[in-house]
């Protein structure tokens, strides 16, 4: 990841000077001294947090390390390992599957509500804003455990409602996948909901009612004047709601633990379980490394589509 | 004019304020619904917190507790509950105080000033933020464990919520909107670094602040994953961690995990209520330039 990071850094270096230009060098230099001065606080909390741990990830991914400390240095002999490991691949099978469901569901479903809600009056408009990010602020772990109960085989009001007693909706792996997605669905559409519906209300009205008079359908409305027009919040909402069913957690640790038979093991839930069940944390590492590689190519694509479009 | 043309006339007179009526009940209906399964979960975690365990194992739906008890409550206070609950809301308004303080800061700096590695330090904030949050979380573990000795106090789960670049983003999008000229206007006053930041820039990326305020409390008190490897003792769990745990341990009592879970989040559910207009706000914000 620290490659990406810098690839993308070096070509806008040659730009630098554009910013600085036309300033005195004292001035420039008062401005940058002032201006780091401003940015220590939050650079000793990014580098120390984020950007040291980054490099251990990638240090440790190179060792053999368990509980007892790190053991030996063994190259790229994890990442070897990762490709031969038939849980890895069943983990991004899932995953993939994960967010090929979740993510365009997330963001067909979030656009839809926005569009009927936007022009609604204010109170109501809240008010639906307000329904769907409730799972958010709920939070992973309560809305996680109340899933449990709901879908519960013996206590749980699904299969006293639809008379299917006792079946197991986690612990077939047929259903849990699809639970883990359909909860997963519920508890993302609130951020992309609100995105939207301010992309939606900044849209110019004149140039829709201008093409409304000359004929235009709702559709050709809908895809010539306001899809082009919010494609920046979509490709946002593409991005995030791609990094968040990635690293789709609590749901799997608190429901199934990757059961039955790694049926909902994903990448992340891996990561985890290799860290902290079975201590293996250069492993662990590896994993992670891979994971943070499939996110970044996941997102240069979806840069790339909307590029072209 | 024949009849068919004249309808299509209407028609498009209906499209100029907004969709047409049959369209409009659809949604309508469909929305109501989704609702209806949105608000699901949270009613039942609050009722089902009042069940006693009979109606809770009852082989009927039992929507409405038929005699509400406090008996899961109580048992939930046998453990620290008060604890956890008092660590998460230290967690969650530590990271908010700090994290609004360091982010409007490099925020403004990154808006307003023209330094020597801008573009660059701006680039490796955005990369930063498109990497996923929770792979860094064990590796973090081992510094807060070997290097900062942190391992299972608060601000092991604190500090690494703090570096995350996202408030900085997110302040840089306010700052923008600050004009230069009264900045300009502040230093020929002879106001020092400072003192322009704190008379001027701070009154004018107000309802930033307080959109970062909010979107990290609620996001703090959220991140489980975070909270789940950095604390192990359960004097140091937090309220959402100690309900995990206990649904872990007694995955049947239903009605005690309900009682956790609304205890977890109807404080957070009142406080974005509360807010909500900040909170939608900033988030719309982060994304204009997104």
């Amino acid at each position: 990841m620290e490659q990406n990071a810098s690839a993308a850094v070096k070509p806008k270096k040659a730009r630098k000077p554009s910013h600085t230009s036309g300033m005195s060098s004292a001035l420039v230099r008062r401005e940058t001294i002032s201006a780091y001065f401003f940015l220590l606080p939050s650079l000793i909390f990014f580098v120390a947090f984020v950007v040291v741990p980054m490099f251990i990830c990638v240090f440790y991914s190179l060792f053999d390390y368990s509980l007892g400390g790190i053991n030996a240095f063994v190259g790229l002999d994890n990442y070897v390992r990762l490709f031969q490991d038939p849980v890895f691949h069943k983990g991004l099978i899932n995953t993939i599957i994960i967010v090929v469901v979740a993510v365009p569901a997330v963001t067909a479903f979030s656009l839809w509500v926005a569009s009927a809600i936007y022009q609604m009056n204010a109170f109501t408009r809240s008010f639906f804003r307000c329904v769907f990010y409730l799972p958010v602020v709920t939070g992973s772990v309560a809305i996680t455990v109340v899933w449990k109960w709901i879908l519960d085989p013996y206590n749980g009001i699904l299969n006293k409602l639809i008379g299917t007693d006792g079946y197991n909706w986690l612990g077939e792996g047929k259903t849990a996948l699809m639970c883990i997605i359909l909860i997963l669905f519920t508890t993302s559409i609130g951020q992309p909901i609100v995105l939207y519906v301010a992309a939606l209300g900044n849209v110019d009205n004149s140039i829709i009612e201008a093409a409304q008079v000359d004929g235009a359908t709702k559709l050709q409305v809908f895809w010539k004047i306001k899809w082009p027009a919010i494609m920046p919040t979509t490709l946002y909402v593409l991005v995030i709601t791609t990094i968040n069913s990635f690293q789709c957690f609590a749901l799997i640790q608190l429901m199934t633990r990757g059961g039955p038979m790694n049926a909902t093991m994903t990448i992340m839930y891996q990561v985890y379980d290799s860290a902290y069940r079975l201590f293996d944390l250069g492993y662990a590492n590896a994993i992670g490394v891979v994971l943070a590689i499939i996110i970044a190519i996941f997102s240069a694509i979806q840069f790339k589509v909307a590029k072209t479009d | 004019m024949s009849e068919k043309a004249a309808v299509k006339k209407l028609n498009r007179h209906v499209d100029l304020t907004g969709t047409s009526t049959g369209y409009k009940v659809f949604s309508g209906i469909v929305l109501v619904l989704v609702s209806i399964f949105f608000l699901f979960p949270l009613y039942w975690i609050v009722t089902g917190s009042f069940k006693p365990k009979l109606e809770i194992t009852a082989r009927e739906p039992i929507w409405f507790p038929i005699e509400p008890t406090l008996d899961n409550y109580a048992r939930l206070f046998e453990h620290p509950a008060f604890q956890w609950l008092f660590n998460i809301v230290f967690i969650s308004a530590a990271a908010m105080v700090l994290t609004c303080i360091t982010a409007s800061l490099a925020g403004y700096a990154l808006a307003k000033k023209r330094f020597i590695g801008r573009t660059v330090l701006f680039t490796i904030i955005i990369c930063a933020m498109a990497l996923p949050k929770q792979v860094i979380v064990i590796p973090l573990n081992q510094e807060m464990t070997q290097i900062f000795h942190l391992n299972d106090t608060l601000w092991a789960v604190i500090l690494p919520t703090v570096g995350w670049p996202f408030g900085v983003f997110l302040m840089k999008q306010f700052a923008e909107t600050i004009p230069t000229e009264i900045l300009e206007a502040a230093r020929v006053d002879g106001a020092g670094e400072l003192r322009t930041f704190m008379t001027v820039v701070v009154p004018m990326i107000k309802p930033g602040i307080g959109a970062l305020a909010i979107f990290t409390f609620v996001n703090t008190w959220n991140d489980y994953f975070l909270q789940l490897v950095m604390l192990n003792k359960e004097t140091v769990w937090t309220l959402p961690l100690g309900i995990a745990k206990l649904q872990g341990e007694m995955s049947s009592d239903f009605g005690l995990i309900m009682a956790g879970a609304a205890l977890a989040s109807i404080p957070i559910i009142i406080v974005f209520i509360a807010f909500q207009k900040y909170f939608t706000q900033g988030i719309a914000m982060g994304a204009v330039k997104g």
